[in-house]
């Protein structure tokens, strides 16, 4: 293929300083750009290195079936921190989801006008809000009203922490969702509930799963909430009425005795804590690239 | 040729319920907000036949279909006075329910909006089955003969179970108008049905249309006046929320009685 006579001086070729000086200039910035990249992932990744360097090896089946024995000696496993986590948590979402869920839905779907905008409001606050206040709240409500700690009370505080995320998360992954579907079903003579349950919401369920994953990861982290409200027990919780320990409980107690043998099971509740966290980080990502992909 | 169904009338009479009009429309006046976007529409519009609603970008002519099954309401802060009579029955009257009367009157919309999880089949079955139709036999027989209605059948038939999405434009569109059909509607309302497609697929909606005009009535709104003409048997011309003109597509087009309409028409403004 002929592109033509070329020759003579190309009009488009840099020769001027100002180009010279603009190349380098962009060069510097991205140099920049990356140097605070960097800077930024050293934290995270010496936190990660230093959880695994100092808690793999305290990983052991005895760690992971066996009671504690003791707060501050060695000796059992943290297999009751890691049942409360579990109960604590999974109460929490019971409770919260469906809540977060129905009142994303009534912002997205139904809220108009300054009802919802309420409600947002106090969605985004309570988002943000200090944990520890939180957890006072429970134990106000909770601890004090039944006299003792509680899987409750712990489950409950951070119910209240999992509202206004999971609320946030739902109404987003439902705004996503074109209106020209919801005109689509309306159209075709279906009352507004079915089109929100049978369309809208079935074209959101991967923003919703992201969303409640999100959420459940977030709370699973939580410390001071359960610090004010489940008691700290070495025995596995028989309901929701007992008092439980839980991973970031283990880890607060231990990291800050100053004892050696608890501070080996902080290491290590630490880092069962953070490869759940992290399998359900990667799940979530694995679950919207696929979606990204269709 | 005259039509029995309106005979020798010229310009749009006055509301009257003649028993071969389907939708009537009689002082229809419409809002968003405190914006008037249509006043004082009369209209009659004749059964089994196709009316194009012709007129320029923002003269009302989409919120006018939207008013004929009640999908402007839906709108935050819209709001319309006055009569839609189908069959006979006031569809604005006290006590009517909204979802009732988008049953029996059918919408597409301009770009093809199918439901994004669901398969062909499942979109085309999705009004049935989400209004509590839950035999098998019954949904697959409805599926077939609404995609043969929309001429879509034999370019998926062996790929019911593909999403809806997966279609070509074109192909989504028919899909939408047989997940309409498949409620099986008395009037179908297509809102520039044309306008996000390619000529081909274009032309393949277009004799669409003319089939489907056997069966029930349409009521379609577009910006391509050639199509108006190719398809259309009667064409109401809107300018700035009025009825200017509305008569057989022929007379709006070769003898129109307004000078406006003849000025659109001629393509000398709009």
């Amino acid at each position: 293929m002929s592109v033509g006579l070329t020759g003579g001086s190309n009009p488009f070729r840099s020769v001027s300083r100002r180009d010279t000086i603009r190349k380098w200039h962009s060069h510097l910035m991205l140099v920049l750009c990356i140097g605070a990249v960097l800077i930024a992932l050293i934290p995270l990744l010496s936190i990660l290195f230093e959880v695994f360097r100092q808690g793999l090896p305290a990983l052991s089946y005895d760690l992971l079936t066996k009671r504690q024995y003791f707060q501050y000696f060695a000796g059992g496993g943290i297999a009751n921190a890691l049942w409360g986590s579990v109960l604590i948590v999974g109460t929490a979402s019971l409770i919260g989801m469906p809540i977060g869920i129905l009142a994303g839905i009534y912002l997205s779907e139904y809220g108009q006008g300054r009802p919802a905008a309420v409600v947002r409001f106090f969605a985004d606050v309570f988002a943000e809000f200090p944990s520890i206040i939180i957890g006072l709240f429970a134990y106000g409500v909770i601890v004090v009203w039944t006299g003792h700690f509680s899987v409750f009370a712990g489950a409950f505080a951070l119910s209240v922490m999992l509202v206004p995320i999971v609320t946030r998360t739902t109404e987003e992954a439902l705004h996503l969702v074109p209106d020209s579907v919801r005109e689509a079903g309306l159209a075709l003579g279906l009352p507004r509930w079915r089109v929100t349950g049978s369309v809208v919401l079935r074209a959101a369920k991967g923003g919703l799963l992201t969303g409640s994953l999100l959420g459940f990861s977030r709370i699973f982290g939580e410390t001071a909430p359960l610090v004010v409200t489940i008691g700290g027990s070495l025995f596995f919780a028989k309901g929701l009425d007992d008092t439980s320990s839980s991973l970031t409980y283990v880890v607060w107690r231990g990291a800050t005795s100053g004892i050696h043998a608890a501070e080996v099971r902080a290491w290590g509740a630490a880092t069962v804590l953070l490869l759940v966290v992290l399998a359900i980080n990667i799940s979530v990502r694995v679950i919207t690239s696929r979606r990204a992909e269709r | 040729m005259v039509d029995p169904a309106v005979g020798a009338r010229r310009t749009a009479p006055a509301l009257r319920e003649t028993p071969s009009t389907k939708v009537a429309i009689g002082g229809l006046r419409a809002w968003f907000g405190s914006k008037q976007v249509l006043s004082d529409i009369d209209l009659d519009l004749p059964a089994l036949r196709a009316i194009a609603i012709i007129g320029p970008s923002g003269c009302g002519k989409s919120t006018l279909i939207r008013t004929v099954n009640r999908m402007h309401e839906l709108v935050r802060g819209a709001r319309v006075e006055g009569r839609v009579v189908v069959d006979g029955h006031d569809i604005y009257a006290p006590g009517v329910d909204a979802v009732a009367v988008r049953r029996r009157i059918g919408m597409v919309f301009q770009k093809p909006n199918p439901f994004p999880t669901m398969s062909v089949g499942g979109n085309v079955a999705a009004g049935l089955r989400l209004n509590g139709v839950r035999d098998r036999a019954v949904l697959d027989a409805a599926v077939e003969k609404a995609l043969r209605q929309a001429a879509l059948w034999d370019e998926v038939k062996d790929g019911l179970d593909q999403p809806g999405v997966a279609l070509s434009g074109g192909q989504q569109q028919r899909l939408c108008i047989a997940r309409a059909l498949a409620v099986g509607p008395e009037v179908l309302l297509l809102d520039e049905p044309c306008s996000a497609l390619d000529p081909i697929a274009t032309s393949k909606i277009e004799d669409l249309i003319t089939e489907l005009k056997e069966r029930l009535t349409i009521i379609m709104v577009t910006h391509n006046m050639q199509q108006a003409a190719r398809v259309a048997d009667y064409t109401a011309f809107l300018y700035l929320g009025k009825l200017i003109e509305f008569d057989r597509t022929r007379r709006i087009f070769e003898t129109p009685t307004q000078e406006l309409t003849e000025k659109y028409v001629t393509g000398r403004f709009g």
